[in-house]
């Protein structure tokens, strides 16, 4: 029996059947996504605090919808607004939040490791979105489940992963989450976005210099956003980020003919991708956001659903079932 | 916690009897099979929805469409359980608005799964009416919720389980009452 989850920290501490489970229990909220009436009173009552220290707009919302549509009420919390401007420490504001006495907490953070604090304090779930460099489990967990769908399974793939990978939780937890499925990892973006140190995060990966080198025989191509605030750094500049990285309708000839291409969004078009790859067939990114969606739900159907953990166990009512 | 068996309540003759009758029985009811589609709940409402609309194609060369619901977010108990149960996927290919629906189960009692189910129905369109078959009735409601279509009424006491055992699931058919022992 699986291990039942108690928060979603990260990817590197999941295992592949706690990751097949996930994944395998996204498939139902897909298909909810295509109900005409998308509420559900699976979790009313319940009370979701989402607590944003860094800007976000696509995965707060796709929180914040997930929650609505499982029937759960939200609390927002958004960094600009926040006391945390005003000098209060994360601990206290997390300390706030927990005294409105919410059911889970999904929180987004500069700093790497601030969800793991905020759960080894508090009685509540937590649910990382997002944690300095460190990672970003949830858009790996969407990524899977849209490259499982196309692809029909994980193991054993190719993918190649480009970009600014240096600074990229999206890519860290992607190579956590492919790696433990066999697959073969290749990293390729400018040389000090792409240090060695990556290399020891999956069994099997490797970085590659040149683009046309890192996407023969791929069968799953990650893109990642070229952070732009960081585009002033002189090793840099766009138009040789652009001849030497972009992903073009050539590049991706090289690549095996159904590889699928991912983007964590949003996307630069005409950086770091060409809009006609954006647009093309190949390309996941609309799916991968209606994933997000469904991934979420099933996480807060799972974490924040249920009895709190320790709770006495009220009288069951009756049922047919021997279980 | 351990089941006894008490008595065998069904054969796997007396079973598939009973399915002929009432797939005569909603055939017959339901002024014929326009518009009509069966829905089985899982687990088990889903083989016998299937073998009653195979019955129903063979003898009024009928083909009424055919569904399956997962009742599971829709359940009320949610909140009392420690680990949330599975979540699996409906199966309805056709249009539910304006549908003569009728859900089927193996066995109907406080009427809670029932009640969930109309509710997951809703969320996919306005049918235009809902009735229940069942296998087996065993009493003991808790809401007001009936079956038009019953196979077998049986009385029953609060510590026995109806266990209805078909061959697409359990690798046999019959239906057994046992009792829960501590």
């Amino acid at each position: 029996m699986l291990q039942r989850l108690e928060h979603l920290l990260g990817i590197e501490n999941l295992t592949r059947e706690q990751i097949t489970f996930i994944l395998d229990q996204s498939k139902p909220f897909q298909e909810f996504q295509r109900h005409p009436l998308k509420k559900l009173a699976t979790l009313r009552g319940k009370t979701v605090a989402l607590a944003f220290f860094e800007p976000s707009t696509r995965t707060r919302i796709s929180f914040a919808t997930a929650a609505a549509r499982l029937g759960a009420d939200t609390m927002n919390l958004q960094a600009e607004s926040s006391s945390l401007k005003k000098g209060e420490s994360l601990l206290d504001t997390v300390r706030t939040l927990e005294a409105m006495r919410p059911d889970g907490i999904v929180i987004r953070h500069s700093s790497s490791g601030a969800p793991h604090f905020v759960a080894a304090r508090l009685e509540v779930p937590v649910l990382n979105a997002g944690d300095g460099t460190h990672e970003h489990p949830t858009q790996a967990l969407l990524d899977a489940l849209t490259v499982r769908d196309r692809k029909g399974k994980l193991e054993g793939l190719n993918v190649s992963i480009l970009g600014d990978i240096l600074h990229s939780r999206v890519a860290r937890s992607d190579i956590q989450l492919f790696g433990k499925f066999g697959t073969r990892i290749t990293l390729c973006g400018p040389a000090m976005w792409v240090p060695r140190e990556l290399e020891t995060l999956a069994p099997n990966i490797h970085r590659e210099a040149r683009i046309e080198r890192a996407l023969e025989d791929a069968d799953v191509i990650i893109v990642l956003r070229v952070q732009t605030e960081r585009m002033h750094e002189p090793a840099l500049a766009a138009e040789e980020f652009i001849l030497r990285h972009q992903l073009t309708p050539e590049r991706l000839k090289l690549a095996r003919p159904e590889a699928v291409v991912l983007h964590p969004g949003p996307m630069i078009r005409g950086l770091e991708i060409d809009p006609r790859v954006a647009d093309g067939a190949q390309s996941c990114v609309l799916e991968q956001v209606t994933n997000g969606l469904a991934v979420r739900m099933a996480l807060l159907y799972h974490l924040v659903g249920g009895a709190p953990v320790d709770a006495p166990h009220p009288a069951k009512g009756r049922s047919n079932a021997a279980d | 916690m351990r089941v006894v068996e008490k008595r065998q309540l069904l054969s796997a003759e007396e079973i598939g009897r009973t399915l002929q009758r009432l797939a005569h029985e909603i055939v017959e009811k339901s002024g014929g099979t326009k518009d009509l589609a069966l829905i089985g709940v899982r687990r088990r409402g889903v083989p016998l929805s299937q073998r009653l609309a195979s019955i129903i194609r063979t003898s009024s060369s009928a083909n009424v469409p055919v569904g399956t619901l997962d009742i599971t977010l829709y359940r009320d108990d949610l909140s009392t359980v420690a680990q949330q149960p599975v979540v699996q996927s409906n199966e309805i290919e056709f249009p539910v608005d304006d549908r003569d629906i009728v859900l089927v189960d193996d066995v109907l009692y406080t009427g809670r799964t029932v009640r969930a189910a109309m509710n997951g129905l809703f969320d996919l369109g306005r049918p235009r009416r809902i009735r229940l078959c069942v296998l087996i009735d065993r009493g003991h409601r808790e809401l007001p919720v009936e079956a038009a279509f019953i196979g077998s009424t049986i009385q029953t006491s609060d510590t026995e389980i109806v266990e209805v055992r078909l061959q697409e699931i359990d690798g046999e058919e019959r239906v057994v009452l046992v009792d829960r022992v501590a």
